[in-house]
């Protein structure tokens, strides 16, 4: 009996003695991610707060630059076999990640291979329906998303008179107006200008943006966005930009100091600017939906959504993905996308994560954080507005920057730079069909 | 002697102040920003004199590191080491090959001689894709020798010394042969002793090329151990959905900014005297 | 190609002594450069999964890209722009600095620094200065009544990076033209003086001739530089707008190439700016070694 006790012990002490060994082993999983400054610190803290909860796994995240650099990164890495598990990449990239069969890992497959519980009901249809194979499986995990808002500076409206949060785009105007009036130097001013006056101009209004469901049916698709509404849209900013109703401020985020400084009293840009604006307005300030054209359609559709999902990439070992797997799971947990939603402005990606938010209180205490959810599932999502999946988009996104800018200083007519837009972004679609057979 | 009357020499001074003042505004709106706080930046009228946050920035840089709490003074060094690996590096191999393709008669002669000279002729945006497959298979990712060694493959310090070595009189070859010289005496004992301005040179050229780089150390780094200064300063430049932290950011750029000041003007009178030397 | 008269005869040696540049050079030059330059004939997705072999179409599609033909003009105009400001600005101050006796270190150390400063950081110096609402120059201008918006006016966003490239190699050209300014025998100068010239007709008649190579050199330099080292600067700056006012030869070779991943249009973009280089190079080449000959 002794000696079997001793041998226990010692048995039991291996095991004590294993233990951190088996730590050492642990597997690492690389997240290459694209999240500088203050978000970057945020990602440190949920990929710590992961490995934390079990031993087995570490995520380590590295910031590989911007979302361009950190695609091209991966891209590379891919091509000499030393890709990371997990890679993010901004909705522009969808297409070019989609048609790259051999190299993702669609996360739904990902989820039920490695034996996770995953049920696509949880997450919230008008998040993850821009990411959807026709067949439904999801094939990349939502991470920050956001859709473009309208943010007003509720003190100069105040000041110049507005007494009804402007709603439709003659309202918008009309407004500017009375904001210049009442001494400020512009109406309104936006950012990243394809997503926000093109993409999501024409889902809210419900038109297309291109063919073959905006390109979610096929590589075969061709933009026909240059209708009428869009091209008098445009033309409409084109004009506006000359009396200053509205003032372009570049093409990313550049334009924020112009609403936040009091410049312009309103600006047109992701939702996930919240803490950002908080953070430096000076003034009372708020958010609404998108402004629509009446005479274009009587109630707005649905806005689309925006920011980066992550991708599972193939070539590791069978085991690994398990743990990108767990850590999938961790991510789209109640608490971790709740705390998300509420720090960053992004929206939560389940219904789960939604409604604790609302039960925390978090609506009540910020009014109008709702506002990118609410307009994000205002109605059913169409084939207009479910959102879009073209390739070579970056360079296509580069195309209609361009002509936009050529509007905007008035450079180009406003129908001249749409036909373009279609006529030069129809070639790299072309292109990329012709790249992907 | 030439006269020089008094108001000449003011408007030379009054000229090259104006200049300095033009060129160094840069400079100072550097230090400027890098002393206020994050706030005051963002205030019209914008401070031209120095704010009062320059140690605090300073204390926040250094102390909780930028970019997700890589230490500044890691990426300060991997930096040092990366610069110091291509200088010295570029400089030994290229007046190696410089000494061979001038002094030396051999076959192939030619070919190595446009071998070498081509890699003049293609910017390294366009080959940095495949040039990183490459370093990823000799599995040089994440290391000194991967952030340096491609960088040495280029040809502009062999051209240098190539122009050094053939304005070197012949009658010093003769003169070293009578003594009994064999080609690496004369090397290490004449050509380097005549050729260290234009290594000077190089070494400052070289020594800022590196320390500058930018998208190849983004590339193949994932190990924050090996991050260089130059990519945090654009990292933390493309805070998504943030405005940019204008006073740490020119803190960090001010901090960057020192080290290569600190060799160019050191070394700047070698610097010219070794390029105006042999290009003129 | 030149040779030392004077020469040794090993058999061994030199191959030992080209060997390490050589070896590099094949591994992490002429490998990869002839991958890149074998994909101008492909077109192929950005993994690398599927690839076709499309000849010449990838030239093709840029000759017809009038927008292609374009930045060409523009290349020429960015890059005289930028010699002609920054020598043309080194060039007074380094006659100034040559005429005074007292300060020329101190000036010489203060006028250096922009060379030292990285182009990625150079321009966010400049981006952060004429940010067109929290700049502070771009206020200023705002408040005189000039309204500055680099982000909507072509114009303004050139003249933005022709600056920040061109102050980033002030330095060098002044260091250049002082340099060769010092060496010109004062007895000309004198001899000059003492026929009754005045400052400004001896520096025309006497000492810009003598510096004929030095500017031509620095001229050939500042050209090459303004073709191909810029692009970290119109990156950070204007990323080629807008409207592709400020979209030089090689920012597009990188755009289309490393952000918009269409590395066989990029490929062949960089094989026609092989051949720019080639003749650029042909020329200095030219050039320097007619010097050396002298």
């Amino acid at each position: 009996m002794i000696k079997i006790s001793t041998r226990l012990k010692t048995l039991s002490l291996a095991i004590t003695l294993s233990l951190p060994l088996s730590a050492l082993a642990q597997t690492e999983i690389q997240w290459w991610h694209a999240m500088g400054g203050v978000n970057g610190e945020r990602v440190e803290k949920i990929s710590n707060d992961f490995n934390a909860t079990q031993s087995e796994f570490k995520v380590v995240p590295v910031n590989k630059g911007n979302y361009t650099e950190t695609m091209t990164a991966a891209v590379a890495a891919f091509r000499a076999k030393k890709q990371p598990h997990i890679v993010q990449v901004f909705e522009v990239g969808t297409a070019t990640m989609m048609a790259a069969k051999g190299a993702v890992y669609p996360v739904e497959e990902l989820m039920l291979d490695s034996g996770e519980a995953f049920d696509k009901s949880d997450y919230l249809p008008a998040v993850i329906s821009y990411y959807q194979k026709p067949d439904g499986t999801l094939l990349s995990m939502p991470f920050n998303s956001s859709t473009p808002v309208l943010w007003y500076n509720k003190d100069a409206f105040s000041k110049a008179g507005i007494n009804k949060v402007p709603e439709t785009w003659p309202q918008v105007e009309d407004a500017s107006k009375k904001l210049q009036a009442s001494g400020m130097k512009c109406g309104f001013s936006f950012g990243w200008q394809s997503w926000v006056m093109l993409e999501n101009f024409n889902a809210w209004h419900n038109l297309p943006s291109g063919t073959k469901e905006n390109g979610f049916a096929g590589f075969d698709t061709e933009f026909n966005f240059n209708n009428k509404a869009l091209v008098k849209h445009m033309e409409n900013l084109g004009n506006w930009q000359k009396s200053k109703v509205f003032d372009y401020g570049g093409r990313r985020g550049d334009s924020l100091p112009k609403f936040v400084n009091e410049e312009c009293g309103m600006w047109l840009n992701s939702s996930a600017y919240y803490g950002s604006i908080k953070k430096q307005a000076k003034f009372e300030f708020a958010q609404t939906m998108l402004p629509f054209y009446p005479d274009v359609i009587s109630k707005p559709q649905n806005s689309i959504i925006g920011g980066a999902t992550l991708w599972a990439l193939k070539g590791h070992p069978k085991n690994d993905y398990k743990g990108v797997a767990k850590f999938m799971t961790y991510l789209s947990s109640p608490e971790v996308q709740a705390w998300w939603h509420q720090e960053t402005g992004y929206v939560p990606i389940t219904t789960a994560a939604y409604e604790l938010s609302k039960k925390q209180g978090f609506y009540g205490s910020n009014p109008g954080t709702d506002t990118a959810i609410k307009q994000l599932s205002l109605n059913t999502p169409t084939a207009n507005s479910r959102g879009v999946r073209f390739g070579n988009f970056v360079q296509v996104r580069d195309v209609f920057n361009e002509e936009m800018e050529a509007i905007w200083n008035g450079s180009k007519s406003a129908k001249k730079a749409t036909d373009e837009m279609v006529k030069r972004g129809n070639k790299l679609l072309r292109k990329f069909e012709k790249a992907n057979r | 002697m030439i006269e020089n009357r008094p108001i000449d020499t003011f408007v030379s001074h009054a000229v090259l102040l104006a200049g300095i003042a033009i060129v160094m505004f840069p400079v100072w709106i550097t230090l400027v920003a890098a002393s206020h706080d994050a706030a005051r930046l963002l205030q019209i009228p914008l401070p031209l004199g120095l704010g009062d946050q320059f140690f605090d920035n300073l204390k926040h840089v250094i102390g909780e590191g930028v970019n997700n709490s890589v230490s500044l003074g890691i990426m300060l060094f991997n930096s040092l080491v990366m610069a110091l690996m291509i200088a010295f590096g570029k400089i030994a191999i290229s007046l190696l090959s410089a000494y061979a393709l001038v002094y030396f008669d051999f076959r192939f002669r030619m070919m190595f001689f446009w071998m070498i000279f081509i890699t003049l002729m293609l910017p390294v945006e366009v080959r940095i894709l495949p040039t990183y497959e490459v370093v990823a298979q000799l599995n040089m990712l994440d290391s000194y020798w991967g952030l340096s060694i491609p960088l040495i493959a280029s040809a502009t310090a062999t051209f240098m010394f190539r122009q050094t070595f053939l304005s070197v009189p012949d009658e010093l070859l003769e003169a070293a042969r009578i003594d009994g010289a064999g080609p690496m005496r004369f090397f290490f004992d004449i050509l380097l002793p005549i050729s260290r301005t234009s290594i000077a040179a190089m070494f400052v050229i070289l020594f800022i090329y590196g320390w500058n780089q930018y998208l190849w150390p983004l590339l193949i780094t994932t190990d924050k151990n090996m991050y260089t200064i130059v990519m945090a300063i654009k990292q933390m430049m493309e805070a998504l959905e943030e405005t940019p932290q204008w006073h740490y950011i020119m803190m960090t750029a001010f901090l960057a900014m020192i080290p290569p000041v600190i060799v160019v003007i050191t070394m700047q009178k070698l610097f010219v005297k070794g390029l105006t030397e042999t290009e003129k | 190609m030149l040779l030392k008269q004077v020469h040794f005869k090993s058999s061994a040696l030199p191959y030992l002594l080209v060997a390490p540049q050589i070896i590099i050079t094949l591994i992490f030059f002429i490998w990869p450069a002839s991958q890149a330059l074998f994909q101008s004939l492909l077109l192929e997705d950005a993994f690398g999964l599927s690839s076709e072999f499309v000849w010449l179409d990838n030239f093709k599609e840029l000759f017809e890209d009038e927008h292609y033909i374009n930045a060409f003009g523009r290349t020429l105009f960015f890059s005289g722009m930028v010699a002609a400001t920054s020598l043309s600005f080194s060039l007074v101050l380094a006659a100034m600095a040559d005429r005074v006796i007292k300060g020329t270190g101190i000036y010489r150390t203060l006028l250096i620094w922009p060379y030292a400063v990285a182009p990625v950081v150079a321009g966010a110096l400049w981006v952060f200065m004429f940010y067109p609402t929290t700049g502070i120059i771009s206020t200023t201008l705002n408040s005189m009544g000039y309204e500055w918006n680099h982000q909507l006016k072509g114009d303004q966003a050139m003249f933005l990076v022709i600056m920040a490239a061109a102050w980033k190699q002030v330095s060098y050209n002044f260091l250049f033209f002082l340099a060769a300014m010092q060496a010109i025998p004062k007895s000309l100068i004198e001899a000059a003086a003492i026929d009754g010239a005045s400052p400004v007709k001896r520096f025309w008649t006497i000492i810009f001739p003598l510096i004929t190579p030095t500017t031509f050199f620095l001229l050939v330099i500042n050209v090459v530089y303004a073709f191909f080292e810029t692009f970290g600067i119109i990156h950070v700056v204007t990323k080629g707008g807008p409207a592709k006012a400020t979209e030089i030869l090689v920012y597009k070779v990188f755009n289309d190439g490393f952000v918009g991943l269409d590395l066989g249009g990029s490929a062949a973009q960089s094989v026609i700016l092989m051949v720019v280089v080639i003749a650029l190079t042909t020329f200095q080449f030219k050039y320097i070694e007619r010097k050396v000959e002298y």
